[in-house]
């Protein structure tokens, strides 16, 4: 058992593409502490997004393990890494990924319905989730309703609102402007150093990075600082 | 239920193509709902015991004419009320698009085999006694604008008088109604002509009738007095085949075919069509929101869960489509029923139909919400998300 949060190691991914061998990750180590955030940068194509969908257990690697919170997430089945995700992880991707027909309240809501809260409960979360990313008075609004920006943070109060471990972040500053990115960024500063979240952010922006408590480099599979 | 709302976004996502959809079902389900409400009274088996009146008819066919001797015959059997007897007339009023029954009936008794029908006694007394006579439903007499003492010519395209003519010419005497939801075989849209001048003036057939409709005491004797008429004309050269009114009315119609089978053909073909249109709505739906089911499938949503979300989604068309369809058949049927049962006795909305309805709603949802949902429960996250 390791102190860290997230634990990776020995992984290899390898796709198979027709005869030929894709090596994605290769023989890959990370340790991430609680509490860390960490920016991974790299080229297209370098296996960041691979590594973080190992992390958020959306993938499972060729061979390694990796360990989450001192859950072995290669070893879970589908069902087990659903139940996993749902309450240890939250994602943000670059593109938002909102359901364009529900408010930005229902959005939030979405995780929670997983849960065995009743109607009043998730409206309290949804409404502290809304508050941290300061949107409460957008709830009802819809994505088409809200700026880039804004529609990021509805994202950002949906990876938040079940209160998971660890945030995964998918370029989550690569579709919007330079102003609105540095918002969202001292958001993730303060989830980090206010309410303890463990970052994992893939990024290709240096700036976006310098946000980060570590950045560590992956190329052709391998990590370096 | 909390996860209503993720099935009402997903159909308000593109909501004209839902509304499109779901009538296209209703409509099948009205199609549904009276093609198989017709095709239960063609196909289920002869109630005896559901009507006070028994046809005789050849057992060989409606259209073989029967002795009138059987008269005192059928009269003789024990539980008969009243025998009256009638003959098919075809013949066109003017031009042969002024389609409507007539029928050579024996007056003297045919307004009491047939209470239903709303007739003053003057009326009743004149068509006894009037040799020409002829009593027209109201609907027809409203539809060609007839009054009592109009004279009726009808070309004979059946019936040919002996003097080689083909012009018949009645004379009108009486005008009926028929009881509202009597719902009895040929309503007010038919003609009743006295069999006297039939008889004396026909060319051929003289002696013989179409069929004799009998009146029993208690509807309970039906299946016996059945038994006893057909018994007493077995091995005689003209057979008989006793059978309750509503059956008769179903062999009539069933000249054009097996109705039950067209019916349920027809039926078939919707539905077939409908499982292709609603299949195809639900896989672009599916597709189109693949992005969407893959953040479900990361923030936690189980396979299983998927699944259900898509099928629900699919059901949830089908059975409102359903209800409608199912609800304007209903309407539908309480409009028109006297009218149908003007042509074929006993056809009413069915509830059995209900039962019916609601299983071909599950199995089509099943059908056409089964492959996207699995689909959707297949996708892996990480190539779902790629393609966003």
């Amino acid at each position: 058992m390791s102190d860290s949060l997230v634990s990776v190691n020995a992984v290899n991914k390898i796709y198979q593409r027709g005869g030929e061998k894709l090596v994605v990750l290769d023989d890959l180590n990370l340790e991430v502490p609680k509490g860390d955030f960490l920016a991974l940068m790299g080229p297209s194509g370098s296996g960041k997004t691979t590594l973080l969908n190992l992390i958020g257990g959306l993938d499972t690697p060729t061979s390694g393990s990796v360990e989450v919170d001192n859950a072995r997430l290669d070893t879970l089945n589908s069902r087990a890494l659903s139940r996993w995700r749902a309450s240890h992880v939250g994602f943000i991707f670059q593109f938002y990924n909102l359901l364009p027909v529900l408010t930005a309240f229902r959005n939030v809501e979405l995780p929670l319905l997983l849960t065995k809260l009743s109607s009043s409960q998730r409206k309290e979360h949804v409404e502290t989730a809304l508050n941290i990313v300061s949107l409460v008075d957008r709830a009802s609004h819809k994505p088409n309703e809200l700026s880039g920006g804004q529609q990021q943070r509805v994202a950002i109060a949906r990876a938040l609102v079940s209160d998971p471990d660890i945030l995964i972040c998918d370029e989550p500053t690569g579709d919007l402007d330079r102003e609105t990115s540095t918002e969202i960024l001292n958001l993730l500063q303060v989830l980090n150093r206010d309410h303890g979240k463990t970052i994992l952010m893939v990024t290709h922006d240096p700036m976006a990075a310098e946000f980060a408590k570590r950045i560590l480099h992956l190329d052709k599979g391998k990590l370096s600082n | 239920m909390k996860y209503w709302m993720l099935i009402s976004a997903a159909l308000k996502r593109k909501q004209t193509r839902t509304v499109l959809t779901i009538c296209s079902i209703t409509v099948a389900f009205v199609l549904f709902g009276t093609l198989r409400s017709i095709a239960v009274a063609f196909t289920e088996d002869v109630d005896f015991s559901g009507d006070d009146r028994l046809v005789v008819m050849s057992k060989l066919s409606f259209i073989e004419p029967l002795p009138m001797a059987y008269h005192q015959r059928i009269q003789s059997v024990e539980g008969v009320d009243l025998v009256a007897h009638r003959e098919w007339f075809g013949g066109t009023y003017i031009d042969v698009n002024n389609f409507f029954p007539k029928w050579p009936v024996n007056a003297e008794v045919w307004f009491d085999v047939y209470p239903e029908f709303i007739i003053s006694e003057q009326e009743k007394r004149d068509f006894v006694n009037t040799r020409t006579g002829m009593v027209a439903g109201k609907a027809i007499a409203e539809k060609y604008n007839w009054k009592v003492g109009d004279k009726i010519p009808i070309m004979g395209d059946i019936w040919v008088k002996e003097d080689g003519s083909i012009l018949w010419e009645f004379d009108l005497v009486g005008i009926f109604s028929q009881e509202e939801g009597s719902g009895v075989y040929g309503g007010d849209q038919q003609a009743f002509i006295n069999h006297s001048y039939f008889e004396e003036s026909r060319m051929w057939g003289k002696g013989t009738v179409g069929n004799y409709v009998v009146k029993v005491k208690n509807k309970e004797d039906n299946e016996r007095i059945a038994k006893e008429i057909d018994k007493m004309f077995a091995n005689s050269s003209d057979e008989t085949k006793t059978s309750t009114e509503a059956a008769f009315s179903k062999m009539f119609a069933e000249q054009v075919g097996d109705i039950g089978l067209i019916m349920n053909s027809i039926l078939a073909a919707v539905f077939f069509t409908m499982l292709l249109v609603t299949g195809n709505t639900m896989s672009q739906a599916v597709r189109e929101r693949t992005p969407e089911l893959a953040v479900f499938k990361t923030i936690g949503y189980s396979d299983s869960k998927i699944l259900c979300l898509v099928l629900v989604e699919a059901m949830f068309m089908c059975f409102l489509g359903m209800a409608i369809g199912i609800a304007i058949s209903f309407i539908v049927f309480l409009f028109l029923e006297d009218d149908l049962a003007a042509f074929i006795e006993g056809i009413s909305f069915q509830p059995s139909v209900i039962l019916w309805a609601f299983a071909t709603a599950l199995v089509m949802a099943l059908i056409a919400g089964l492959p996207p949902a699995l689909g959707a429960m297949r996708l892996k996250v990480v190539d779902a998300l790629r393609k966003d």
